[in-house]
């Protein structure tokens, strides 16, 4: 029996869907077995963010009207082994599944996979609450900004009310240049507002925007700092003690040298 | 007071990010809406009448944050500011 978490955030655009793919991959490159459950019905994306898009023969709303059996509309990801993805209907709305519906397949999943990852719609609404539904564990994904920290708030306090306790944080698309010179919000000032337990800090970085236009998740990317980020996280779901990255990549203790010595040139 | 602001002036954006997010967290979490609010000052408004003048213009309530004396911790506070013309007649009470 596996279990079955949701990736939330409230507002729209701060990351949820590549938060999906990559914790899903990565929990795959870990030997879990995974399922990814696309639950923005009419708005899919995380089909095109894994690189699945052109092999979509059924989707959530066929199964949950019979149309086909579940196993006929996972997709089964080449690359990683053991990873599913059962993307969203396209042409449908939120409406077209019920939070029954929904709890009642994400226990199907759960049967057969050690970890069932619905990726949540933006919004509080019915899509808020289908993706919800099954879930017994929340990851709320925000960005260092007022908007999405305001959301994150509301959806922490919505999934307490719906018995989804102690989601856990992660904090998308952080740049250490800005909180550097007091121009973003801080991993600190972040959880002192949202007061919930922090399981990931994903640093801004251009290799997600690449790696999402190839389809290819950037936690199997060895050089790409969110890789690393993500791959942390998959660690901690998996109930390790990692500790948190030093986001500066740059000041190893050759580059502080350099740089005492002015042979580096000061950002 | 002006002068005073101009040097303590806090030049930090997150820190104005971090202030304005405590204060429209006091609302949302208590789902205090501006009705709500001016439900509240009609009533403060009514009660306090009937003890002095006061300047119904210059009346303003607000949710805010504020230290608690006990340990500092910061805490959310109804602010009311209330002008007073005068005090009424007390031979009456």
């Amino acid at each position: 029996m596996g279990e079955v978490i949701v990736i939330t955030s409230g507002k729209g655009g701060v990351g949820k869907t590549t938060t999906t793919a990559n914790i899903g991959a990565g929990l795959s490159m870990e030997g879990k077995s995974t399922v990814l459950v696309d639950a923005d019905i009419g708005l899919r994306n995380l089909d095109v963010v894994m690189g699945l898009e052109n092999r979509i023969v059924y989707d959530l709303v066929d199964v949950v009207e019979g149309v086909c059996r579940l196993r006929q509309a996972l997709i089964k990801d080449k690359r990683y082994p053991n990873l599913y993805l059962l993307p969203a209907a396209q042409t449908k709305d939120k409406n077209a599944v019920t939070p029954k519906q929904m709890q009642e397949l994400t226990s199907e999943l759960v049967k057969e996979f050690d970890y069932v990852i619905v990726d949540c719609p933006a919004g509080i609404e019915q899509g808020f609450k289908n993706a919800i539904a099954g879930a017994s564990k929340a990851l709320v994904v925000t960005t260092p900004e007022v908007s999405a920290v305001r959301d994150a708030d509301r959806i922490i306090g919505l999934l307490e009310a719906n018995g989804l306790k102690n989601p856990q944080l992660i904090i998308n698309r952080l740049r250490v240049d800005m909180v550097k010179r007091g121009d973003m919000m801080n991993i600190d000032d972040m959880i002192d507002i949202l007061a919930i337990e922090l399981i990931g800090v994903v640093p801004d970085d251009e290799h997600i925007i690449v790696s999402t236009n190839r389809g290819e998740p950037a936690v199997s990317n060895n050089e790409s700092m969110a890789g690393q980020a993500y791959r942390n996280i998959v660690k901690r779901i998996l109930g390790e003690d990692i500790p948190f990255m030093n986001l500066e990549s740059d000041q190893g203790f050759i580059t502080k040298l350099a740089k005492m010595f002015g042979f580096v040139k000061k950002k | 007071m002006d002068l005073f602001k101009m040097f303590s002036k806090n030049d930090n954006s997150k820190d104005i990010a971090k202030e304005r997010l405590k204060l429209v967290l006091i609302h949302d979490r208590a789902n205090v809406s501006p009705q709500f609010l001016e439900m509240i000052k009609g009533e403060i408004l009514s009660v306090i009448s009937d003890y002095m003048e006061i300047d119904e213009e210059g009346l303003e309530i607000k949710l805010t944050r504020t230290k608690r004396d006990v340990d500092g911790a910061s805490v959310p506070a109804l602010v009311a500011n209330i002008p007073i013309r005068k005090m009424k007649d007390e031979r009456k009470f």
